[in-house]
């Protein structure tokens, strides 16, 4: 199946793909409308040192995410982990269990991850597609 | 300030209705233009030290950016202009000698532009490339003046030394210190897909690319860096550097600072010390040492590649092209005043140097009328800016193009012109890790067989409108083409007829 | 209004040819007739013919036709001629008065040898010394045009319909075993005489239907071994080029057909190596002798005749047989009126030539 996977060889920590995920799941018109607000992307750039590389939701084959939630609002389906904002309670056992720090808060007290922009308007991953040096790439592992 | 202060030439234009602060443009800048003020929450910009590279504008998210020349102004004068001034300024304040990077951007006359194409009506009917073949195979190398038989009758099919290009273009040398490992790696593995050449340019050939040597002409210049004999054995053919069209009559000089690691290795000299080429090669002082030196690179390789002769276009290129001719060399490389560079003194890159279109033509006509147009190919250089430069050139009697400057361009260069300073936002005219990695090769060689793919569509166009269906027809065809707005002495020594002639 | 040679005018055309191959004489009036069925491909602005084998009593002699626009030319010439050549036979070439033809210039016949002094002399082989004069008489000696050069043939030549031409000349009272013939469709009015095709330049005689889109390119390179393109037609760089490449390069006339109307790099590289490298080797040495663009010919030899087509085939043109004669032409009309019972014909494909030579060989 398809991931996304951080290079972090060309990655130049430029951020753009925190926006491009904040704006691709604000379900805003223009990326202008993120002024002033302090973005909460699904994807974000670590930094040390002058390393850089993204990090977002591995869509492990065996997730520790969706084994630990107590209300089944996380589900795989064709190998990418969603999550059911309806049934999310707001436990955070999720993030507590996500070995790679990929599931985060959302601003509406449930839970908030990388779903491939296949349930927004993108189609496709917004942080491949803005990234400006291929160092997020999405392809078969 | 004071006596010395010169206004920004440039001013950022930020729209604050549309940025979000996002701080791209910071980061991107390494010249560090862009700041996020705390106090303000907002973006600002010290436009003094832009160098107007576009980084920050392409990567601007919301499209927020704007670089706009400023109006400031001195009092108009047509023969004092303010970049007159304050290069007097800067001179007066420094001592110094004026540097600048790329081709020559001086309000010259631009000959491709005062050249048309000719198309076929009627009496001779137009080829389509779609339909038919089309071909842009080119050989380069000394063709023999008769042919030789084998005992049995049959050809012998030696020739000497030949490249083999699928389209007639090459990329020019530009050496690995003047751009980055990423720019060298993005060419070579772009010559490699269209079947063409890249150039080393005179810095040496990085170890790790020795791999693309088949598709790899070696550059031996004045400061001889990096040429051994694995360096000469791994190229496809040497290329002598006697001159370049920025900088014809003087040397190079890369800092020391630039002198980091892998360049240093490569150039074969220590880390911190300036590498700097001498104007002449200490051991041509005369064409016959030219001879001596093409020769003892093709013993050193048992003759097996050929040796192409680099000169800047200067005032009587066709006498010294008609020597070179005549001294063993294979391939004449001609580099026009508009040629690229990645550091020149202003005034010898300015005002040094003819135009290439003139300098093709007065060569070409010489080698034909001395009967010694077969021992060379002409390849040239020097401002090559699209597919119908290349018609023309090679209409005009280049056997093949180098391009530089649109290489660059395709791996993202703004023309900034300030690879001097060795802060290319871009990637490519610096050293600076942080700043190389922003070339990333995979995208970087993608890009340069899109354009050159491009291009040889639109050439094929081109050839095929004329009634042309192989660029081998088209080579010194100056019947296609026709000057525009030129005067009798150009047209005479361009070799063409006015339009609607 | 510029003259032919100071000014390049494209052309579209009617070609024919005849041969026989057992080298059986065949009346001129033939070639006349085959021509003259495609009027329509001409327009009155050119027309002419090439006989080998026309003249058996002289064969050993090249025999030059002249043009001269006065006697101050002619006298010149003739002064030059006497200084290189041993002239054996001189006169003017018999012509019918016809009210279709008019203007014509002196036309001289002229049956030579070089002089042995003049050609040890000039270090030459004999043929190369020939050609030599014969460019210097056509750019130097103003108002003096060689328009035919060598050795037992001749070229016919006039402004004109071929037919009309055919009669001026006479060509019912020649004979001989192969016959070339031409009308003429330029887009300008030359005017000129010398113009007119056959083009021919020692042995090699050509007419040519089309218009070639690679001329300068192969002007300016085949200029570069002592021929000088005064005429700017296609014909005469296409003869020029034969002649470098046959008599000069030794290449046979298969091998040099595949020089100027090569086959695809695609086509090839699919080839045997021997004869992938073969054929690389043409095309990269002789890359400046391709020739693009639309042309049909059919190049008279001593021996022979080829015809030959541009690789894309952008002309028609078909050829006939019918026992030892074969018949080229532009079109099947031009064949079937002078021989409505043929053995077979075909057009053949671009880029290949075919090739007729004598049975016996050379005359």
């Amino acid at each position: 199946m398809k991931r996304i996977y951080a290079r972090e060889e060309w990655c130049l920590g430029c951020h753009l793909c925190e926006y491009n995920c904040a704006f691709a799941n604000s379900g805003l018109d223009t990326m202008t409308k993120l002024k002033g607000i302090k973005i909460n992307p699904r994807i974000q750039v670590e930094e040390n040192d002058g390393i850089f590389y993204a990090v977002s939701c591995r869509h492990c084959e065996e997730p520790l995410c969706v084994k630990g939630c107590i209300t089944g609002a996380l589900s795989i389906k064709d190998g990418v982990i969603h999550i059911n904002k309806e049934k999310c309670v707001g436990c955070f056992t999720c993030i507590l269990s996500c070995p790679y720090g990929c599931i985060m808060p959302a601003e509406t007290g449930v839970i908030q991850k990388c779903e491939l922009c296949q349930t927004n308007s993108k189609g496709s991953p917004a942080c491949v597609s803005g990234c400006p040096n291929r160092a997020i790439v999405f392809e078969e592992g | 300030m004071g006596i010395n202060y010169v206004y920004p030439d440039y001013e950022v234009i930020r729209n604050i209705d549309r940025c979000i602060a996002c701080r791209v443009c910071e980061r991107q800048c390494a010249n560090e233009v862009h700041h996020y003020d705390k106090e303000l929450g907002k973006m600002t910009a010290d436009e003094s030290k832009c160098v107007n590279c576009h980084r920050c504008v392409s990567l601007c998210p919301t499209r927020a950016l704007k670089i706009v020349k400023t109006d400031h102004t001195f009092k108009p004068n047509a023969n004092w202009t303010g970049e007159t001034i304050n290069e007097v300024y800067r001179q007066a304040g420094t001592g110094g000698v004026l540097l600048s990077s790329m081709g020559n951007p001086k309000n010259y006359p631009i000959y491709w532009d005062k050249i048309l194409i000719n198309a076929s009506q009627v009496t001779n009917p137009p080829i389509d490339p779609l339909r038919e073949p089309m071909e842009t195979r080119t050989f380069l190398g000394k063709k023999p003046l008769d042919i030789k038989r084998n005992a049995d009758g049959c050809f012998d099919t030696n020739l000497p030394p030949q490249l083999e290009l699928s389209v007639p273009i090459m990329f020019s040398a530009m050496s690995l210190g003047s751009i980055s490992y990423n720019a060298h790696k993005s060419l070579a593995v772009a010559a490699e897909k269209l079947g063409i050449f890249y150039n080393t340019g005179e810095g040496g050939l990085h170890e790790d690319f020795y791999q693309y040597g088949k598709n790899t002409i070696v550059q031996i210049a004045s400061g001889r860096f990096g040429v051994h004999k694995g360096y000469l054995n791994t190229g496809a053919a040497f290329e002598i550097k006697m001159g370049q069209g920025a900088k014809p009559g003087i040397g190079g000089h890369l800092p020391g600072t630039k002198i980091v690691g892998d360049i240093s290795r490569t150039r074969m000299i220590p880390e911190g010390a300036d590498a700097i080429s001498p104007a002449p090669h200490h051991d041509i002082y005369s064409i016959e040492d030219l001879r001596q030196l093409v020769f003892s690179l093709k013993e050193a390789t048992d003759y097996k590649k050929p040796v192409i002769v680099k000169i800047a276009a200067v005032h009587n290129v066709a006498a010294i092209a008609s020597g070179i001719a005549r001294s063993g060399a294979d391939i004449i490389s001609i580099d026009g005043y508009r040629g690229g560079t990645g550091a020149a003194p202003t005034r010898i890159r300015d005002s040094v140097g003819i135009p290439i279109e003139l300098a093709l033509a007065s060569v070409d006509e010489r080698l034909r009328q001395e009967g010694i147009r077969g021992n060379v190919s002409i390849v040239v250089g020097g401002s090559i800016r699209n597919s119908a430069d290349i018609v023309k050139a090679i209409a005009l009697g280049a056997d093949a193009v180098y391009i530089g400057t649109s290489a660059l361009l395709a791996l993202g260069c703004h023309l900034c012109r300030s690879c001097h300073d060795g802060k290319c936002n871009w990637g490519i005219a610096t050293q600076r890790p942080d700043l190389v990695k922003r070339l990333n090769p995979e995208i970087g060689a993608e890009r340069l067989v899109n354009l050159v793919h491009a291009w040889e569509h639109e050439i094929k166009e081109m050839l095929g409108g004329m009634g042309i269906n192989s660029i081998e027809a088209l080579k010194g065809n100056r019947l296609m083409l026709r000057g525009i707005g030129l005067n009798q002495k150009e047209l005479e020594i361009l070799g063409i007829k006015h339009a609607g002639e | 209004m510029y003259r032919e040679g100071e000014v390049r005018i494209p052309s579209g055309c009617a070609i024919s040819g005849i041969i026989s191959r057992k080298g059986k004489n065949i009346c001129g009036d033939l070639a006349v007739k085959s021509i003259s069925i495609m009027h329509d491909r001409s327009n009155g602005l050119g027309g002419g013919f090439a006989g080998y084998g026309i003249y058996p009593q002289y064969k050993d002699f090249y025999a030059l036709h002249i043009f001269y626009e006065g006697n101050s030319a002619r006298e010149e010439c003739e002064r030059f001629l006497d200084r290189h050549f041993d002239v054996i036979n001189l006169s003017k070439i018999p012509v019918r008065k016809t009210s279709k033809i008019t203007n014509e210039p002196l036309i001289w016949r002229y049956f030579v040898t070089p002089l042995p002094t003049k050609l040890t002399d000039s270090q030459l082989e004999e043929k190369e010394f020939v050609s030599r004069s014969v460019i210097k008489i056509n750019t130097l000696i103003n108002g003096a045009y060689v328009f035919s050069s060598g050795k037992n043939m001749g070229v016919f030549k006039a402004v004109g319909f071929p037919e009309d031409v055919g009669e001026f000349y006479r060509l019912d009272e020649y004979e001989g075993y192969a016959w070339t013939a031409h009308g003429r469709y330029p887009t300008n009015t030359p005017g000129w005489w010398g113009g007119a095709h056959p083009f021919a330049m020692l042995d090699f005689s050509i007419v040519h239907n089309g218009e070639i889109s690679s001329y300068d390119a192969n002007r300016r390179f085949i200029e570069m071994f002592g021929y000088k393109c005064t005429l700017q037609t296609d014909t005469e760089v296409i003869t020029y080029i034969f002649d470098y490449l046959v008599r000069k390069q030794g290449l046979s006339l298969k091998d040099a057909s595949k020089v100027v109307s090569a086959p695809f790099w695609s086509k090839i590289d699919k080839l045997p190596q021997d004869e992938k490298e073969k054929l690389t080797y043409l095309r990269n040495v002789y890359s400046s002798l391709l020739i693009t663009g639309p042309f049909s010919i059919i190049l008279g030899f001593n021996g022979g005749l080829i015809a030959l087509n541009d690789r894309l085939k952008l002309r028609s043109m078909v050829i006939g047989e019918k026992d030892d004669v074969v018949y080229i032409s532009s079109e099947e009309s031009a064949i079937r009126i002078i021989q409505p019972n043929l053995d077979k014909i075909w057009s053949p494909n671009g880029g290949e030539p075919v090739i007729i030579t004598l049975e016996g060989g050379a005359v």
